[in-house]
Parts: C-alpha cells; structure tokens; sequence
C-alpha cells in the first residue's frame, strides 16, 4: 500500500488532493472495497491498533453512527472500546475523526456508503503515511506481522491496477481521436454550460485508413490535425493527433492550417520546439483551457466519458501499430533520403570529395554511414520491434507494395504502381503457439540490450532505406552490396530486421523484376538461418509470396524460394502456412526432373537443381504429420523413390531425410517397402557420407518395425554395413541412427543368426558405457534381441556385458529403463548369466523398477522378474529379502494395464512356487485379486493368470477361495480360446482347482468335460496330463458320490 | 529482295555471325525487310533508323529507359551512321536472343562506357543511374542518394582501385555475381520476351516456307 501511495496513485500537483483520474478511482475503489470487508475477512487483524491513529477531516456527521457500539454524547461520537491508555479508538469531533484499528474503519465504510469513497479519499488525503502510521517507525511485531503482509498484498494488488492502464496505453489511433473528436463536438454549442466553440479537421478527406493527414505526414505516425475553438483560449488551437500523441502544432498555424507540405513544415515539425505532448484531446483541452476544464470536471467528464474513448483504444492498439507501419510504405524512406541529404552535405561532405577511393574495403572510410539521431533511431527501433509482436492479424488496409519498376522518379508515376497486397487470410494467424510467445520474450530481451549498434547496423539501415526508393536497377546494386556483409552473423540479420529490411525484402518478391526477386531471395535464404528472422518472414505473408514464385518458369527463382522455404519452415505455423498455401504440391511438382544419368545437359542439371532444393522444402517441411499426409497424396513418394536412384549426396541427403522423417507414418513404411526403396537406401549405407548414411540408417530404423523389410535389409547385404557403421563412434547421431537399426533388425531371428556371425554382441556391449541414452536405448534393445540366440547371452557375459547393463538399471530415461530390463531378463535366463546379476544385487534394482510410474517399464520390470526367479539360487530366500517386496507386486494386480497385469502374473506364478512366500502372498489378498481379474477377454494375460492360479492354489484353502471367489467358470471358457498356451496354462489351473469337490461341480456344471476330453487329445504333453488329471478328479469325485448314495 | 538475294545474304551472315542458322538468319532478314518496307522515306540502300530501332527495344524488347534505349543503338550501330544495317541488325538479335554471358558482358559493357574509353568512370555511373532513386524537391543536394549509389556500386565493381571500372573489373563482377550484368540500366530483353520474338519471328518462317 506504501508503494502504491507514493508512486503509483496520481497526486494533484500541489501534493495534497488525489486527482480526479480513472486509475485514482479504480485505485481508491479498491481500496475502499478492501477496508469495508477488512472486518470480516481478518477479524483479529481488524482489531490490532494502530501505532498512531488516523485522522482526517470527514464529511460524517453524528447521526451516521447508528450502531451500538458508538456512544453519541454531546454532539461527538466515541467507541466503547479504548486502547491501552484509555483512549477511545474511534473518536468524531465533526469534522475531525480519529480512527485506530481497521475494525473502526471498516465500521465507518458500513455506515454510509454514499460516503464512502469521498472518506476513503479524504483519509488518504490526510495521511500520506499511512503504513508508517499503522506500524510505527519500527519494523511491525510479530502480532502486527500478518496484518503487515496483507497490507503488502493489497499493495501489489494495486500496483497491478495502476500498471495495467499503463500497458494498455498504446498509441494512439485514427479510431480513437475520431470516437474522441465526436465525443467532443457534442460538447461544442452556444448555450452557457458549452465546453468548447467548436472543432472542425483540417481535412474532410479520410484516407482508407483512417487518417486525414496527407500521406507524407502519415508516415511520421500523424493522423490529423484539428482546429478547436476553446471558449477561453485566444483565437483558435490548431492540435495535431499523432500516433504519440496530441499536441499544439505550432508549425500549422504557420501554414494557415493547410495541408500543403512545404519545407518550413517540416521543419517545424521535426524541431524539438513541439509542444507538450498530451496522451488525449481532453487532457490537452483540460490543460489549455480553463474553462474546459472547469466545466469538464463539474459534469466529472473525466470519469464518465474517457473510458469509453480509452477502451476503444485500447481495442484498436493494434490497429493503431498498423497504421505506424501502413503509413509508411514508401514515403517514410523518400523522407529518410530528404533527411539524409540535408544532413550529409554538412557533415560528410568535404571528407568524401577529397577522398579519393582508397584500397580499404571498409565501408566508413566512404563516408557511407550517415550520422543519425539516436533518439529517434531508437524511438523507430521501438516501433519496429513492436510490430513484430502484431502478428494477430494482417493489416485489412492497403499495405501498400513498393514495385521497382518505375520508370522514373515523378511521384504519380510511382503511386500508380502501387500495389494493394490482399490481406492475409486471418486463419494464417490464427495460431498463437507457445513457440511464438517464445520468440516474443526473446525479442524483447533482445531490444533491452541492444544499446550499442554495430557499424553495420547503420551502413544497413542505409541501404534498406535506398532499398526503399530505388528503381529495379538501383534496387540490384544495392541488393549485391547488401550481401556483402557477413549475412551469417545475427548482428547482420536482425538489423535488416530492425531496419524495416525484411519488408521491403518481401515486397521485393511481389515484383515482376525477376532480378530483384532473385537478388532479395538470395538475401532472405541466408538470414532465414536465423530463428527470429524466419517468424518475421512468416508473419508478413513472405511463405505465400514464396509459394506462387514456385510456379515460375525461371528455375534459379525457383530454387532459391525452394530454399528459403526449406529455411523458414523450422517451425510449426510456417510449415501449415506452406502447406495451407499450397505450397506442398508445387514442391512436389518441384522434384519432378529426369532421372540423372551420367551425363547432364546445361538444362538439365538445373532441373536437377531444382528437384535438390524442392527436396530440402519438403524436408522442412516433413517435419509436420499434416505435412506428410499432404506429400504423399501429392504423389510425393514415387518421386522421391526416382530420386533415390540419384548418384548425387547432395541430392540424396534431402530425399533420404525427408523419406525418414515421413516413415514415422505407417503409410509411407508401406510406400517405402513396396517403391523398392529399401534397397537404395541400403546402398546408400555404404556411401561416404555420414550424413547420408545417418538418415538411410535413421529410415531403416522406423521401417524395419516391419518384418518384410527386416527380410529385405538382409536380402540386399544390409546388416554388414550396418555393422560396420558401429565402428564410426564419434558421430553420436549416426550411431543413434545405426544401432537403431540393428537394434530393430535383430527382431528378426535370421538377422540375429546373422549379426551373430558378424560379432555384433561384441561391439554392443562396448557401447555400453559413456554413450548418450539415444545410443544407449537402441544398443540396449539390440542386445536384448540378439538375447533370443542363447549363445549370444554367453556371449554378453563373456565379453563382460552384465555389469554394464545391471548399472543402467538405475537410470531414469523411460524408453531406456524398458529396454534395460528387457536386456536383463533376457540375460538372466542363463544361469551363469544370473549368479553374476543376482550378485550385483540386479534383481532388487528391477524389483525397485516395479514401483517406476510407467507401466511399460513396471511390465518389462515384472518380466524381467520371472527369469530372475527362475534361474537364481535361493530364490524364494532373494524375493523374502526384498522388504516389503512382495506387497508391492501384489498392488500391481489392481493395474489398468494389460500387459503389467499379465507380467505380474508371471512373476507371481514363479514367486509361488516357494511355499513360504505363496503363504505372504496369500495374507496380501492374492486370491481374489486374481479371481477378479479371470473375466479378461486377453489370451496373454488368461494365459498368465491361469498360470498363477495353478500356482497359487497350492496353499492351505487358496483351491477352495478361488471357488469362492468365482474364478473357476470364466476359466472353463478360457479352453473356448484359440491360443494353445492358454490351454495349457487353463488345465494346469482347472487341474489344481478340481481337486475341491465344489469345484470340480462348478465345472461340470459349465461343461468343462467335454472341452478337456478334446484336449487330452492334443499332442502337449503336459496339456494332456493335465486335463486328463483334472477329468480323472471330477470322475473321483462323482464316483465317489455315487458311492455314496447308493452304497 | 528476291528470294535467291535473301538466300545468298542469310549464307554470308550465318558465317558471320553467331548462334543462327541459316533459316533463321533469313527469317531475321525478312523482318529486317518488313521494317525497311514500313519506313516512311525510303532510304531502304542505308537501313532501319534508329528511331525505329527504338520503337523495337521499347515495345518488342520492353526497354522502357530512353537513355538506354539511346545508348543501345548507338552501340549496334557500329558503324554510327544512324541506321541500322542488316548485318548490325542480325548481330544484334545474335546478342539479344542467343548471347553468352561473355557476349552479353562485352555488350553491356559497351553500353555503359558512355564515351568508349575503355572505363565506366564515376560520371558515367551517376549519368546512368541519376533517375534511380525517388527524390523529393524539397531536398538541398538530390543528387546525394544517386552519388551514394554510384559509391556503392563503384565499391562492389572496382577491383583494382582505380576509381573507375575496367572491362577485368566488370567481367570479374559478373562472373561473381549474374544479377549485376545490367548493373546500370536495363539493355537486355527479359526471357519472356526473347522467347515471345524468337517464337514469332522464326515460326512465321517455317509458314513461309510451307
């Protein structure tokens, strides 16, 4: 609150009345509204006592204090309450009131609250300290401590009010002066209560814009002028409305209020003698004229109408930025250029006559750079970098595009080819993603810190401003010079952002000049490396422009916007502008070049040139899974497989990386199956570049998830190079990339057989250690593969591959702890393999992985498991070890996920195979938890819960629980399946059950006879056993039954 | 011209002069007849003049720029006499249509040395691009862009410092850089309009000959 009273809230300027303004209102309002209810919402605060009360002449009178709690006496007011020393905290002695704690305060505002804000604001009036009055000069105790931090609260609460109208102030626009301009002249008449006599423009021709200033005083953001007739002021006040502000024109007057530019006018214009400038008309008219404002604040015109102005503002913000840049087009750089050659001839040109060109390169020795204000370059800086943040919607008004084909340099000439740009569509802007917000953030540290400008900053701004004015020719030479400067660097390139570059860049592209377009393409394609540049090539519509340069007949023109598509498309919203533009079937259309031979007419290695740079775009592009779909149905594939067969790298790079990136899709897996691709790209393994060798291996990975292509990787000889990729160690992509597809090879058990021949294993595990996870989760998951081969998990312990792969246990990468435990498990189904794990203590890290929040990773955990158990010694002593253990794997049976359910299975039919841990088990509730879990449809999971019922029922009653617990039907349905490991695991299960007679009738009773006769059967031994012996059980027992009834 | 005459004149200057046939050369100079027959006076003996000549850049070539258009004859009309011979003719559509960047080089820069020194100097480059940029009335020096300009270009072209750009210079600059072969001023028909002549002029041969 301290804070607030002493900055923000506005003080008249004899510092003793608050003003009559809106953020004083809303500011006096809240607080008001804060202590009205202080009472209720921190009632021990309310009554802690000020350190020195408050005290302020008041408006209230004694019959306000209606309330019991106030004695009324004598024409005075006091509180039944006193402080310490005896004093009453409220005391009234009209007009003096004395106040000391916030419950009387808040009282007071409960009184009469038509009163309320004039107290609230007279109490402020009164007491500027009020903080320090409520605290006293030492820091608050602990009692007053929370009162202090809710205080502190309010605070910031207000500081939050007094700021927002702060940001909100943009500039101004033609909509606003105007909506204020009409607001004014209802106030202007001839009767007694008139505020003025009467306000008229200058002009009565309103531009498209908005704007009645004439198009060269536009440019410095003017919008129009005004000549008022206040009631007091003498004659007249000729007032200018500019995007900045509202100010006294004294340079008008001179002209006579005419339109008519002339030297003078300007000069005035841009003179520092400009009058104050005023953020309104009203405010102006208020200070002018003292009539207005007396009259003004009697009708508290202030409160009741400015809003209404305000808000409009505030809504046309934006627009109001455009018409800054929209005004500008053209003139603002005839009017740089004026500028300029009024300044240069005095301060440059002696140095540049007598200088005779020297040898140096550098550009000031040619007195090149021209010495500029820096105020008002940064007040353009600022300009130009809040445009940037406009991108919500496209200018409606005319951009106006420059053309360079003008023929000479009367003015008519050029406004006649003047184009209109149509605007953007609003969708393209639609999409405000997170990424943009980003870019806005770094933008603005950026303008922060950019307080020295390079010497190309200048020399750039120069010849964009030439850029601006110049004809085609004139426009070439500057371009060439233009790049010149080391493009590359980002000081460079955000200053021909800064400068208005960019613009006039695109505009460029919308001539019919195709030397310029290629000179400003040639420009673009090297600064679009920047990430700034590219959003600001986006938000001014330059993809589109791009777009249609595609359909030229010129194949340079046609590379390059290829090119610097490829570029700019680095992001979301540039790749669907693309993609929404059309961009993606001309690209398409792009790659469509006779195959290359050996030999290539002129001709014709353009047209190559030009499928490479349309590869590149597609490749940005790829990068969108709208993008891919649109590619492929653009009949982009065949293309891309023609091209495949190019000879060239720099061909290939781009086809094969936009072919790998587009694999993520099933549709082109299919695509790159069946075009033959699989093939050249294993060809292509074998090439000496990395980079190409990198997105072949990356392309095999996605599509080797299918097994033909497996097949065909191994039928075209892929596998040995592959292998001897791994041997390229340095380059971290390309081995992600290679031993991805090794990784997803070796699913195929004839690529293991033949990985195996190659010494894979060896090579795997020594990429075990220091190698980044995107290497280690595919070495990780090969290794588990070529587990499928026996002597390749000798191989793995031999090569001392266990231990490595135990201490990725206690990683936290999820893909890669999923393809650990798998590695493990498949390792610990070797015995050896498993004293050397159990040893290192890897069966309570997978353990442990069970309580992991992805159910990938507890599935492939509790799988790994059950080798473990398996094969350990002592096992069932291991798995007691483990505290609390055995708990945690029965809660994992309450798991949503089938396949952590089927794995827990698992792992629970091994745990109970030791008698000690089966009866733990049991007392955690097994039994039912499994019951409940048999009405699955899921042949993987029956199979496993089948198997861990059979397991389970051999403890004390658990047969005659799972009865009970109406598990025995759902598994006589289970023989109905078509998976034959789920029938053996049902008899084994059905067995155990039978040998409870109530079972054994459930059974019979659902026809489970007839299912195991069928399967007794079957060639399964143990399928055979089983159902034989559990058919043999409900024999028994209807045997014995009979024996029973009759003796 | 008789047929034979045609025939016999497209044989001598298809050897002279580059990149046409023989067919071609004679449509080329059927053409050049068609112009001659349009001309007022007939001074048929002598050749197209130049104001003709000029009505072709600008409509047929689309070179607006007058001062180019003006230096432009005078570079094809070699031997400065006003009008346009035959030969200087077909030498100049060889240019125009088929030229390499090496004849387009020499050529342009030709048209740029205004005085034929050897040397596109300063003045000449201000003299070129002095319409260039828009320039306001209200401006003290308005030539000062324009010299601006000239620096700029004379910064990028002037290899070997002299102030002033050599054919080296110039030839070195193209080579680096296509855009700035008509670096001071359009001379030069754009492809659409080489490929607009070209289909006209040679097909309505082939009609002929049908």
């Amino acid at each position: 609150m301290g804070v607030t009273l002493s900055r923000a809230i506005q003080w008249s300027s004899d510092g003793n009345k608050l003003e009559n303004s809106l953020l004083n209102n809303d500011i006096l309002t809240e607080i008001m509204l804060f202590t009205e209810y202080f009472s209720e919402s921190h009632p021990e605060e309310a009554r802690l006592t000020f350190s020195e009360p408050l005290q302020w002449k008041t408006s209230l009178e004694v019959s306000d204090f209606t309330s019991e709690i106030y004695d009324v006496r004598e024409g005075s007011v006091m509180s039944q309450e006193h402080d310490d020393n005896g004093r009453p905290l409220l005391l009234l002695n009209p007009p003096d009131i004395t106040v000391h704690s916030f419950y009387h305060l808040s009282n007071i505002l409960q009184l009469n609250k038509n009163k309320n804000r004039k107290e609230v604001q007279a109490c402020l009036e009164a007491n500027k300290e009020v903080v320090k009055k409520i605290f006293g000069p030492d820091t608050p105790s602990i009692n007053e401590d929370h009162l202090f931090n809710i205080l502190c609260q309010l605070d910031e609460k207000l500081l939050d009010i007094a700021v927002k109208p702060i940001n909100r102030e943009g500039r101004l626009s033609p909509a606003a002066v105007n909506t204020e301009i009409d607001l004014l002249k209802t106030f202007c008449g001839t009767g007694e209560m008139r505020l003025l006599k009467s306000v008229r423009y200058t002009s009565d021709y309103v531009f498209s814009n908005g704007c009645r200033s004439p198009p060269w005083r536009q440019m410095d953001g003017e919008i129009c002028s005004l000549i008022i007739e206040t009631c007091d002021t003498e004659p007249t006040l000729f007032i200018t409305c500019n995007t900045n502000g509202v100010f006294l024109d004294e340079g008008l007057k001179r002209r006579g209020g005419g339109g008519e530019k002339s030297y003078n006018a300007v000069e005035s214009y841009n003179s520092p003698v400009i009058n104050e400038v005023f953020k309104d008309l009203v405010t102006l008219l208020k200070n002018k004229s003292s009539h207005f404002a007396e009259v003004a604040d009697e009708e508290n015109f202030a409160i009741q109408d400015v809003p209404s102005a305000k808000k409009i503002l505030h809504v046309e913000t934006v627009d109001a930025e455009k018409t800054g840049q929209t005004l500008k087009p053209y003139n603002s750089e005839e009017k740089n250029v004026l500028k300029k050659a009024r300044q240069q001839p005095v301060q440059n040109k002696p140095g540049n006559r007598k200088k005779k060109l020297e040898p140096s390169l550098k550009w000031k020795n040619l007195g090149l750079t021209s010495p500029y204000d820096e105020g008002e370059v940064k007040a353009r800086k600022i300009r130009e970098s809040k445009k940037i943040f406009e991108y919500g919607t496209k200018s409606p008004t005319s951009e106006s595009k420059k053309k360079t084909n003008i023929s000479g340099s009367s003015l008519p000439g050029l406004q006649s080819s003047q184009k209109i740009k149509t605007p953007g569509g609003a969708e393209d802007f639609s999409e405000s993603s997170s990424e943009d917000e980003e870019d806005e953030e770094q933008h603005e540290r950026r303008a922060e810190t950019a307080t020295d400008l390079p010497s190309e900053y200048w020399q750039i701004q120069k010849l964009v401003k030439y850029l601006k004015g110049a004809n085609q020719t004139a426009t070439v030479i500057v371009l060439c010079s233009l790049r010149d400067f080391n493009l590359v660097q980002d000081t460079c390139q955000l200053a021909i952002r800064d400068v208005g570059g960019l613009e006039v860049l695109i505009n460029l592209l919308d001539t019919d000049e195709i030397r310029c377009k290629i000179g400003s393409l040639k420009i673009l394609k090297e600064i679009s490396c920047n990430s700034q540049i590219r959003r600001t090539i986006a938000n001014l519509g330059g993809l589109q422009t791009m777009v249609s340069i595609l359909d030229s007949s010129d194949k340079e023109l046609k590379c390059l916007a290829a090119e610097t598509i490829a570029n700019v498309a680095k992001f979301r919203r540039a790749r669907r502008m693309v993609r929404q533009h059309g961009g993606i079937q001309r690209l398409v259309e792009l790659l469509d070049c006779v195959p290359a031979g050996e030999s290539l007419s002129l001709e014709q290695q353009r047209d190559v040139e030009v499928a490479r740079c349309g590869a590149l775009a597609l490749w940005s592009c790829s990068k969108s899974t709208w993008n891919k779909e649109a590619i492929r149905r653009a009949g982009g594939i065949p293309m891309l497989g023609r091209l495949l067969k190019s000879p060239q790298k720099n061909m290939l790079i781009p086809v094969v990386g936009t072919l790998q990136e587009c694999a993520s899709e099933k549709s082109y897996r299919i695509a790159i199956q069946a075009e033959g691709m699989i093939e050249d790209l294993v060809k292509n393994l074998s090439c000496d570049n990395q980079e190409l060798q990198m997105h072949c291996a990356s392309a095999i990975f996605k599509c080797a998830e299918d097994k033909h292509t497996r097949d065909l990787v191994r039928q075209y000889d892929g596998l040995k190079p592959l292998v001897t990729l791994l041997n390229e160690a340095e380059n971290k992509q390309l081995l992600a990339a290679t031993t991805g597809a090794i990784w997803k090879c070796s699913i195929s058990m004839e690529n293991v057989a033949k990985f195996q021949e190659y010494k894979v294993v060896e090579i795997l595990v020594r990429l075990l250690t220091n190698q980044p996870e995107e290497v280690l989760v595919n070495v990780v998951g090969a290794l588990g593969e070529c587990g499928q081969i026996s002597e390749n998990l000798a191989t793995i312990r031999r090569s001392s591959g266990i231990q490595p792969l135990v201490n990725l246990l206690t990683g936290t990468n999820q893909a890669l702890l999923v393809n650990v435990t798998k590695a493990v498990g498949a390792c610990a189904t070797d015995p050896e393999n498993m004293m050397i794990i159990d040893r290192l203590d890897g069966v309570r890290l997978l353990w442990s992985l069970l309580k992991n929040p992805n159910p990938e990773v507890q599935a492939s955990a509790a799988w790994a498991i059950c080798p473990c158990i398996e094969n350990a010694k002592d096992a069932g002593e291991m798995v007691r070890s483990f505290v609390g253990g055995l708990e945690l794997i029965v809660n994992l049976l309450k798991s949503q996920n089938k396949d952590v359910l089927a794995s827990v299975c698992a792992a629970i039919a091994k745990i109970a195979k030791d008698v000690e841990n089966l009866a733990v088990i049991t007392d955690h509730g097994v039994v039912p938890m499994l019951a409940s879990l048999t009405n699955t449809e899921e042949d993987k999971l029956r199979r496993y819960l089948a198997e861990a019922i059979a397991c389970c029922c051999t403890w004390g009653s658990n047969c005659v629980s799972f009865g009970e617990a109406g598990a025995v039907a759902p598994l006589v349905r289970y023989l109905y399946s078509k998976d034959p490991s789920v029938h053996q695991a049902t008899a084994r299960a059905l067995f155990e059950l039978s040998k409870d007679p109530n079972n054994c009738i459930t059974m019979h009773e659902n026809g489970v006879v007839k299912l195991l006769l069928v399967m007794i059967g079957s060639t399964d031994e143990i399928l055979q056993e089983a159902a034989a012996s559990c058919v043999a059980n409900i024999r028994r027992l209807a045997l014995a039954n009979d024996k029973a009834k009759y003796g | 011209m008789n047929r034979k005459l045609i025939q016999n004149l497209a044989e001598t200057l298809c050897r002279q002069v580059k990149h046409f046939n023989k067919t071609e050369t004679e449509c080329l100079i059927r053409l050049f007849n068609s112009l001659l027959g349009e001309q007022a006076e007939r001074k048929t003996t002598i050749g197209v003049d130049r104001a003709k000549f000029r009505n072709i850049l600008h409509h047929t070539f689309g070179m607006t720029d007058d001062m180019m258009t003006d230096r432009v004859c005078r570079v094809i009309d070699k031997d400065n006499d006003g009008y346009l011979s035959v030969k200087e003719w077909v030498e100049a559509l060889s240019v125009f249509l088929r030229g390499t960047l090496d004849e387009k080089m020499k050529y342009c820069f030709e048209v740029y040395d205004l005085n034929g020194d050897g040397y596109i100097s300063r003045e000449e480059m201000f003299q070129m691009l002095k319409d260039s940029l828009i320039r306001q009335p209200t401006e003290e020096d308005p030539d000062e862009g324009i010299k601006d300009i000239v620096e700029i270009a004379l910064k990028k072209m002037d290899y070997d410092h002299d102030g002033r750009v050599s054919y080296a210079d110039f030839e070195k600059t193209v080579m680096d850089e296509n855009l700035l072969l008509e670096a001071f001023g359009n001379c030069l028909p754009d492809a659409k309009s080489v490929l607009a002549f070209e289909q006209q002029a040679f097909q309505k041969h082939e009609h002929c000959k049908e």
